[in-house]
């Protein structure tokens, strides 16, 4: 077993991900633990030119035209492959669309140890963050080559990235016939009637809202305010919102001036596209909720006793 | 598409305040409250839209846990066709890894056609069960999905991506599929519906002789979160809370 920290960097349609560059930067820390290296692992088809920004020592690369588009299958055998040639001391994954189809999979097939929703590295000890974000688990590398699966929160990405093109190794490609899973095509996302990703203020409603006929306050409130409403992941699943309003990890990346959270409690999957809002303002009755930790103003409230004073005082301000 | 079989477990309730064991090892299992994973909840779903389009049954397999018969025969009403409580050692709870050998085994003896499950739970700390189950029974798996179509051998599922993006994936069946949303939300059932089910249909209860929880690491210690910054706290009655909010509103050009 060699000392190394590989990173399986994730791209699509000719992009690196964000979620690699953080994983970069959480290498780093852990490499220095271990006192090997940052190598970054890159599987694609003629993307070599994608290895130029990520900050690693070097990059392994595979090239085959089954690795044009992610399949776990192929990412699986490519990766699994590698592992049992190089033996390296650690694995990272995004706990993503794409890592997470893969990370779980090599833990079973190669009967490797797998550490799960990994936000920070303090010190070679790994902090997972469970249970929407309300509790930390803290565990260490096993004495095996260890996968490690990463959320976002604990890195900035660009610090994963670089101008120093790595040193890009190739590697072969283990036979990728037969694959049990091929991508037919890519469904671009519906353009909504407003780019939230482009909007200054946001009015954003969770689970706290209780029904769909609740919505009516949060659009009051956007309209007087200038602003838009968007949601967490548990509206948009109810049909309460169309998919273009959520933010989050499937959704979208938002950077308002203002980031009103009403009724969200803050999970990873839903701070992930919010955190980098230039001010957020939380409304939340559990004072447990995780939004407090990343919120500039916290309110601990019954967002419905606040809404009519609220909308009264905002609407003189407005005619004032 | 003959046979679908939907996994599900029972996780924590974010609502309630968490609390850690004496250890400081793992959650303070005594007092936790428990809900379906949501995830779960969808898959649930999912697996009853196939049914009513496709035909077939649904089997809904569960380890045991505090409130798991209500769930399980609340999924009866909805439709499932068999219901399934693991028995064995997982009160003071078990990892993925463990759970996914024993959901794998159990299910093995029903042929799947399609196995569903939630692409992950909120206690997951050694990655989600779907492909951990999958690799145990040599299937594929496809997680983050909110969409199925069945065609033949095979299925055409929608796998979410990052900024609304859809990969449209064609799977081998049989196969395991993580669902991050089912294609219409949870349906709801009439708690007479579900009071009417515990008295006309049964839980197969199965036990599970022994749990391998190798390659799921246990955590040294857990820990409430200790927050760098915090938000400043905005105090007083409605009426002081919204007057400083509109004072915020104004800062930002909102107002």
């Amino acid at each position: 077993m060699n000392q190394d920290v590989y990173v399986v960097i994730e791209h699509l349609q000719g992009t690196v991900a964000d979620i690699s560059y953080i994983m970069l930067t959480a290498a780093r820390d852990l490499a220095q633990k271990t006192s090997g290296q940052v190598v970054g692992v890159l599987l694609g088809y003629n993307a070599e030119n994608l290895a130029s920004t990520l900050a690693a020592d070097s990059v392994l690369y595979a090239d085959h035209a089954a690795l044009k588009e992610f399949s776990a299958d192929a990412y699986q055998k490519t990766v699994a492959s590698l592992i049992q040639e190089k033996e390296p001391r650690v694995l990272l994954f995004g706990n993503t669309s794409i890592g997470a189809d893969v990370a779980s999979v090599l833990s079973a097939r190669l009967s490797l140890p797998l550490i799960g929703s990994c936000v920070q590295i303090s010190d070679g000890k790994l902090i997972s963050q469970i249970c929407g974000g309300k509790i930390m688990a803290e565990s260490e590398l096993a004495e095996t080559t260890t996968l490690i699966t990463i959320i976002p929160g604990g890195y900035k990405a660009e610090e994963g990235q670089s101008e120093n093109s790595p040193e890009v190794i190739s590697f072969d490609a283990p036979a990728l016939d037969d694959l049990r899973i091929m991508l037919k095509s890519y469904i671009e996302p519906e353009a909504g009637d407003v780019d939230i990703s482009k909007e200054d203020f946001l009015i954003s409603i969770g689970r706290g809202i209780q029904t769909e006929d609740n919505i009516e306050l949060a659009d009051e409130l956007a309209e007087m305010l200038g602003g838009t409403v968007c949601a967490s992941r548990p509206i948009v699943d109810q049909g309460w919102l169309p998919t273009s309003r959520m933010v989050g990890k499937s959704g979208q990346t938002v950077k308002p001036k203002l980031y009103l959270a009403l009724g969200i409690s803050g999970a990873p999957e839903h701070v992930e596209g919010m955190a980098g809002s230039e001010m957020i303002v939380a409304i939340n009755m559990d004072p447990n909720a995780p939004i407090f930790d990343i919120a500039t103003y916290g309110v601990e409230f019954d967002f419905f006793d606040l809404i009519d004073p609220l909308l009264e005082q905002v609407e003189e301000a407005a005619e004032g | 598409m003959k046979n679908i079989v939907a996994i599900v477990k029972m996780v924590p309730d974010l609502v309630e305040e968490l609390e850690i064991n004496e250890d400081g090892t793992d959650l303070d299992r005594d007092w936790l409250r428990l809900i379906i994973n949501e995830f779960d909840n969808h898959a649930i779903e999912q697996a009853i839209l196939l049914k009513e389009r496709e035909g077939g049954e649904v089997t809904v397999i569960a380890p045991e846990a505090e409130g798991v018969e209500d769930m399980l025969f609340t999924t009866a009403a909805k439709g499932a066709d068999r219901m399934i409580k693991l028995e064995g050692d997982f009160e003071d709870g078990v990892n993925n890894h463990a759970l996914a050998r024993a959901f794998a085994e159990k299910t093995k003896s029903y042929q799947p056609d399609l196995i569903l499950t939630g692409v992950q739970a909120n206690d997951d700390l050694d990655g989600s069960i779907g492909p951990l189950v999958a690799e145990y029974l040599g299937m594929p798996y496809v997680g983050y999905i909110s969409g199925v179509t069945i065609e033949g051998e095979k299925a055409l599922v929608k796998k979410e991506y990052p900024g609304g993006l859809i990969g449209e994936m064609e799977v081998t069946l049989p196969a395991v599929l993580g669902i991050q949303a089912g294609e219409e939300p949870p349906r709801y059932v009439a708690i007479s519906k579900v009071r009417q089910m515990m008295k006309t249909s049964e839980i197969d209860e199965q036990e599970v002789p022994e749990l391998d929880s190798s390659g799921g690491i246990a955590a040294n210690r857990m820990y409430l979160p200790e927050a760098a910054e915090r938000a400043e706290m905005i105090e007083g009655d409605e009426g002081e809370i919204a007057a400083k909010l509109v004072e915020i509103f104004k800062e930002v050009g909102a107002l």
